[in-house]
C-alpha cells in the first residue's frame, strides 16, 4: 500500500469485523440464558502457557465441530495472543457476551458446542471460577483479575489475532506510523517522546526521548534500531506475551524509532527459548513487508525501515545491550566497558538505539494519544502503565498491566487475589535476580522506579514473585545467586568468582554450617561485587542478598547461630518434633531406624534430635499426625 | 585531537582528550594495576584491578577504560580504591594454585607483583576451584588453565593475526576457560606455536615450555634482537645465564607483528649455545624434526652455518 488512505480502508473494513469483541459487556443474568442474536467470536488463547496446554488442537477441533454442525457461518473461531490468567489455562472467551471459560480441555469441546453454540446455553462448569457470581454471570472485562488492570500494552493482547495484520490495523495499528512518517519531523517525534517521560521497560528505566535524541543528534551514514526480547529472568514472560499476542505493535514502535533517529535497519533480538514468538515475529514481519509498512518507502514516503530477527542462544546476559550486540555481531555475548555510549557507538561502531519489547508497545500509542494522555496514566516520577508476571504464592498468577503507582498491595491482594492456603504474606520479590525482596509493611510501596528503589529492590523487567510465611529469605537468596552463578559471562573477576564464592556462604548457612564469619564476608562480597563488576548482571547481582540481609537479617542468624531455618523450608535445618497430640502409641519409636524416639507407654514421646538422622519415618508412622517439621 | 587536563593524585597533567585514565596516569609516573588491559589490545575491562575514583562520580571507575575530560579529578590510592583491589586480589588468589615456588612465571607474574603489593594473601577454603586441566601437547607451550586469571589477552593476541584466532572463551561464569579452537588440544589445534599468546599472559597459565627448568628471570641476562627471517622483524630476547645463552623467548609483538614459530626457531639456532630439538606440526601431531627441515630454507642454512659473520648485525639491548 502507498498511502495512509489505503491504510484506513482496511481498518474500517476489518473493524467492523471485529466489533463485536470490543462492545461493551454486561452481567449475564441465570434466568435469560439466551445469547446474544448474530456473530460470535470464540477467541482461543494461544500465548505459551496455553499453548503448551493444547489451544491449538482445541481450536482445530472447534472449527471441526462448528463447521459439521453448520454453525460456521456465524461463529467465527480466532486464536489470539495470551491474555494474563495463565494458571488457568487453556482459556476460551466468546464474544459479544464475553463468557470466559477456563482450563478447557479437548473433551469439553463437544459439550461447548453443543450446550453453548446450538442451545445458547452457557455451560457452567467450565467458566472461570471468578465469573460465577450469585446471580449472574460476568463477563471477562468484570473479573477481578482484568477489570483492575489498565492496558496500554497488552491492548491488543487476548483480542486481535496476532497472525493477521488486517486486525492489528483495524485496532489502530500502523496509524502512529503513517502519522510520524506524513505530518512530523523527527525532532517533534523525540519532543512527544520525551514529554511523555516513557522510561525504558526493560529493568532500567532510562528515559526513552531522551537516549532517541543522543542518537539523532550523532551523524553517521548508518544507524540501528534493536528490540531486547532477550527476556531471561526467570518467572519473567511479559515481552514473550508481547510478542506473541501483538507482534505488530512492536515493529510499529521501531519503525518510528527508526525515523526518530535516523535508521532505515533494526533488529529484534529474541531468545530461541520462544518458538511461538520467533514465529509470529516472522509472519508479522512479512505481513508488514507485504503491505509496505516496512521496507522500502514506507507509505510513500522517502522513508524506508527494514526488521530482522536474530535469535539468541538464551544466556541471560545476552539481554544487556552491549553484550546483546556483541552476540549479533557474531561474538561472545559478553558486555563491553562502556567507553562510549551505545547511542553514538553501539552495534557495529554505529549509533544504536536499544529498547526493550514493552517499551517500544507503548510508542504507537503515546504518538497517537499524545504525550498529556500517557502522563495521566501512572505517577510523575513514572508515567504509563508496567506490565508484570505476577507469581510465587498467590492465587491468580499470570500477567497483569497495571498504572505505575499501583501499590503492591493493588497487586497482590486485588489483582492476584491473594495468598493461597490460607497462609501469611511475608514479602515480594521484584526485579528477579537483580531485584531485592520487599517485606510486608512495605504493601502499600507504590510501584514505581524510584520507591522500589528507595527501598532496596528494583522494578527490573517486572517479575514479582510472592512470598509467604514457607519461604526461607536465605534461601530465596540463594536460589537468585545460583542462577546469577550459571549466567555470569565469567568476564569480570568480582561477578565471575565473587557470585561464586556468595553463593558458596548461602548454601552453607542453609546447610546449617554457617559461620557468624560468613554474614560479615557476604556484607563485603556484596560491596565488591556491587561496586567493581563490570555490567548490570554483576553490579545487581548481590541485591537479592543485600535486601534479605537487610529485612530479614534474623532469620540468617536463626540460621548461623540456631541452626534453625524459621520459614521451615531448609530441609538440613529441619528438626522433627513430637506434639502434645501424642497419644503414646510407641509406634514412632519402633519405626525409628536410629532409635532416637523414647517415652513410655501411653505417654508423650520425645525425639532426641542429636540422633535424628531426619528420615521422616516416625512422622508417617504416627496414626494422630501429632509428629511435626520445625 | 584537543589537549585536556587533569589531576590524579593531586598531579596535574595534561594529554590529549579521548586518552584513557591509565595512560594519563603513566606520564605523571602513577602506575595503576592491570591485568587485562594491555596497549595493543583492545580494551575489555575485564579484571577490574584498574579501578580508580573520579570526583563526581559515584561508581568506581575503571582507569583502562575511562576517557580523560578537561577537570577530571582522579584518586588511584584512595581508600576505597585499595579495598576494591584488595578484594578483587583475594578472588583471585582464592581460585589460584598455591605453587609460585616453583611456577616458571614466578618474578614476573603480575598477580605475584600485586598481591605483594597488596599485601593479599593465599588462603585456606573449602569452596569450588578451577579444575587443574593441563594441555601438554605442544613441546612449545604450556597451558596450565589451573593458572588462567582469565584477561582474556591471550585471546585478543591471537585474534589480531588474522588466520589464527585460535584460542577462545568457552564456558560461562565460574566455569569459564580459553580452549584452543573449541576445546582441542594446542597439538590437534590449528595452533602455529607463534608464542603470541606467552608474551602477554600476565601469570603462569601460558609459558614457554623450552624455558621450563632453564632458570629464573631474575638470573638471567637478557639481550634483544630483531628476527632476520622476514621485513617484518619481530624481537626476541635471548636469555643468558653464566655466560651461557640458554634460551630465546618471544617478545610482545605490537604494530602488526605476527612473531611466528620459524622466527623463534631461526633465532635460537642462530643464538643458544645447544639448540633445543626443533618440532614441526603435520596432520595435528607434532613431530621432531632436523633444523634444516625446521627453519626451511637450505641455502640460507648454509649462510647461517656461519653465526660469526650474522651476530655482528645484531642489536643488544640488555
Ligand atoms: C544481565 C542483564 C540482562 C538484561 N536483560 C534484558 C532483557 O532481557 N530485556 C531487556 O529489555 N533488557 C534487558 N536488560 C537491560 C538492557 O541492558 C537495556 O537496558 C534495555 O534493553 C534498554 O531498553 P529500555 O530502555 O527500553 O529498557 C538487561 C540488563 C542486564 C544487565
Ligand atoms: S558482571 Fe558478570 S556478567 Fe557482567 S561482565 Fe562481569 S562476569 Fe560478565
Ligand atoms: S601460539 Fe600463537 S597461534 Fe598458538 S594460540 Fe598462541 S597466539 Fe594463537
Ligand atoms: S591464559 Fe593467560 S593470557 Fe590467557 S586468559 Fe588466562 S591469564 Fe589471561
Ligand atoms: S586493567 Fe582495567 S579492567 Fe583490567
Amino acid at each position: 500500500m502507498k498511502t495512509v488512505k489505503e491504510l484506513n480502508n482496511i481498518k474500517e473494513k476489518v473493524l467492523e469485523r471485529i466489533e463485536l469483541r470490543k462492545r461493551e459487556q454486561k452481567d449475564i443474568s441465570l434466568d435469560s440464558r439466551n445469547m446474544q442474536e448474530g456473530m460470535t467470536h470464540v477467541l482461543v488463547y494461544g500465548g505459551t502457557g496455553c499453548h503448551s496446554s493444547n489451544s491449538h488442537k482445541i481450536i482445530e477441533l472447534l472449527e471441526e465441530k462448528v463447521k459439521e454442525n453448520g454453525l460456521d457461518e456465524h461463529i467465527k473461531i480466532s486464536l489470539t495472543g495470551c491474555f494474563g490468567l495463565c494458571a488457568a489455562g487453556p482459556n476460551i472467551v466468546i464474544y459479544p457476551e464475553g463468557i470466559f471459560y477456563s482450563h478447557v480441555k479437548l473433551e469439553d469441546v463437544d459439550e461447548i458446542v453443543e450446550e453453548h453454540f446450538k442451545n445458547g446455553r452457557i455451560v457452567e462448569r467450565l467458566l472461570y471460577e471468578e465469573a460465577k457470581a450469585e446471580d449472574c454471570i460476568k463477563p471477562v472485562n468484570e473479573v477481578n483479575f482484568y477489570k483492575k488492570q489498565t492496558r496500554i500494552a497488552l491492548k491488543n493482547c487476548g483480542v486481535i489475532n496476532p497472525e493477521d495484520i488486517d486486525e492489528y490495523i483495524a485496532c489502530d495499528g500502523y496509524q502512529a506510523l503513517a502519522k510520524v512518517i506524513t505530518e512530523m519531523t523527527q525532532q517533534e517525534v523525540i519532543d512527544v517522546m520525551k514529554d511523555s517521560n516513557l522510561r525504558g521497560r526493560g529493568g532500567a528505566g532510562f528515559p526513552t526521548g531522551r537516549k532517541w535524541e543522543t542518537a539523532f543528534k550523532y551523524d553517521a551514514d548508518k544507524k540501528y534500531v534493536i528490540c531486547n526480547a532477550d527476556e531471561g529472568d526467570p518467572g519473567a514472560f511479559m515481552d514473550r506475551s508481547i510478542l506473541e499476542g501483538d507482534p505488530h505493535s512492536v515493529l510499529e514502535g521501531m519503525a518510528i524509532c527508526g525515523y526518530a533517529i535516523g535508521a532505515d535497519q533494526g533488529y529484534i533480538y529474541v531468545r530461541a527459548e520462544y518458538p511461538i514468538a520467533v514465529q509470529r515475529l516472522q509472519i508479522a514481519i512479512n505481513q508488514a513487508k507485504e503491505k509496505g509498512l516496512l521496507g522500502k518507502n514506507i507509505l510513500g514516503t522517502d522513508f524506508s525501515f527494514d526488521i530482522e530477527l536474530r535469535l539468541g542462544a538464551g544466556a541471560f546476559v545476552c539481554g544487556e545491550g552491549t553484550a546483546l550486540m556483541e552476540s549479533i555481531e557474531g561474538r561472545r555475548g559478553m558486555p563491553r566497558p562502556k567507553i562510549e555510549r551505545t547511542a553514538h557507538k553501539g552495534l557495529w561502531g554505529k549509533p544504536t538505539i536499544i529498547n526493550n519489547v514493552e517499551t517500544f508497545a507503548n510508542v504507537g500509542q503515546i504518538i497517537l494519544k499524545g504525550a498529556d494522555w500517557f502522563k495521566s496514566i501512572g505517577t510523575e516520577d513514572s508515567p504509563g502503565t508496567k506490565v508484570f508476571a505476577l507469581g510465587g504464592k498467590v492465587n491468580h498468577t499470570g500477567l497483569v498491566e497495571v498504572p505505575m503507582g499501583a501499590t503492591l498491595r493493588d497487586i497482590v491482594f486485588d489483582i492476584g487475589g491473594g495468598i493461597p492456603n490460607g497462609r501469611k504474606y511475608k514479602a515480594v520479590q521484584t526485579g528477579g535476580p537483580s531485584g531485592g525482596c520487599i517485606p510486608a509493611e512495605y504493601l502499600d510501596t507504590p510501584v514505581d522506579f524510584a520507591s522500589l528503589a528507595k527501598i532496596g529492590s528494583i522494578m527490573g523487567s517486572g517479575g514479582i514473585i510472592v512470598l509467604d510465611e514457607t519461604d526461607c529469605m536465605v534461601d530465596i537468596a540463594r536460589f537468585y545467586l545460583d542462577f546469577t552463578v550459571a549466567e555470569s559471562c565469567g568476564k569480570c573477576v568480582p561477578c565471575r568468582e565473587g557470585t561464586k564464592r556468595m553463593l558458596e556462604i548461602l548454601e552453607r548457612i542453609t546447610n546449617g554450617e554457617g559461620t557468624p564469619e560468613d554474614l560479615d564476608r557476604l556484607e563485603s562480597l556484596a560491596e565488591t561485587i556491587t561496586s567493581a563488576s563490570l555490567c548490570g548482571l554483576g553490579q545487581t547481582a548481590a541485591n537479592p542478598v543485600i535486601s534479605t540481609l537487610k529485612y530479614f537479617r534474623e532469620e540468617y542468624e536463626a540460621h548461623v547461630y540456631e541452626k534453625r531455618c524459621p520459614a521451615g523450608a531448609c530441609q538440613a535445618l529441619l528438626q522433627y518434633f513430637i506434639t502434645d497430640k501424642c497419644i503414646g502409641c510407641t509406634k514412632c519409636a519402633r519405626n525409628c531406624p536410629v532409635s532416637a524416639i523414647s517415652g513410655k507407654v501411653k505417654e508423650r514421646h520425645v525425639i532426641d534430635t542429636e540422633t535424628c538422622i531426619k528420615c521422616g519415618a516416625c512422622m508417617e508412622a504416627c496414626p494422630v499426625g501429632a509428629i511435626i517439621k520445625k | 585531537m584537543a589537549n585536556v587536563t587533569v589531576t590524579i593524585d593531586s598531579r596535574k597533567v595534561t594529554v590529549p582528550s579521548g586518552t584513557f585514565v591509565i595512560e594519563a596516569a603513566k606520564k605523571v609516573g602513577i602506575e595503576i594495576p592491570a591485568l587485562c588491559y594491555d596497549p595493543n589490545l583492545e580494551v575489555v575491562g575485564a579484571c577490574r584491578l584498574c579501578l580508580v575514583e573520579i570526583e563526581g562520580s559515584r561508581k568506581l571507575q575503571t582507569a583502562c577504560s575511562t576517557k580523560v575530560w578537561d577537570g577530571m579529578v582522579v584518586y588511584t590510592q584512595s581508600e576505597r580504591v585499595i579495598n576494591a583491589r584488595k578484594e578483587i586480589l583475594q578472588l583471585l588468589l582464592d581460585n589460584h594454585p598455591n605453587d609460585c615456588l616453583t611456577c616458571q612465571k614466578a618474578g614476573e607474574c603480575l598477580l605475584q607483583k600485586y598481591a605483594y603489593e597488596y599485601d593479599v594473601k593465599f588462603r585456606e577454603h573449602n569452596g569450588a576451584r578451577r579444575p587443574a586441566l593441563m594441555d601438554t601437547s605442544s613441546p612449545y607451550i604450556l597451558k596450565d588453565d589451573s593458572k588462567c586469571i582469565l584477561c582474556g589477552k591471550c585471546v585478543r593476541t591471537c585474534a589480531q593475526v588474522a588466520d589464527r584466532q585460535v584460542l577462545t572463551f568457552a564456558n560461562r561464569g565460574f566455569d569459564t576457560r580459553i580452549v584452543a579452537d573449541s576445546n582441542f588440544t594446542l597439538e590437534e589445534s590449528s595452533c602455529v606455536s607463534c608464542n603470541r599468546c606467552v608474551t602477554v599472559c600476565p601469570v603462569g597459565a601460558l609459558v614457554d615450555k623450552r624455558l621450563l627448568g632453564k632458570g629464573r628471570v631474575w638470573e638471567y641476562e637478557i639481550k634483544e634482537t630483531k628476527c632476520k627471517v622476514c621485513d617484518y622483524g619481530c624481537n626476541f630476547e635471548i636469555l643468558s645465564k653464566d655466560g651461557k645463552n640458554v634460551a630465546v623467548r618471544a617478545k610482545a609483538p605490537s604494530n602488526g607483528r605476527p612473531l611466528c614459530l620459524k622466527g623463534r626457531l631461526t633465532t635460537e639456532f642462530i643464538y643458544l649455545d645447544e639448540p633445543y630439538t626443533p618440532y614441526k606440526k603435520e596432520n595435528g601431531k607434532f613431530k621432531e624434526t632436523t633444523w634444516k627441515e625446521a627453519l626451511g630454507i637450505e641455502d640460507i642454512i648454509e649462510k647461517l652455518l656461519d653465526k660469526e659473520e650474522i651476530s655482528t648485525g645484531v642489536e643488544y639491548n640488555g
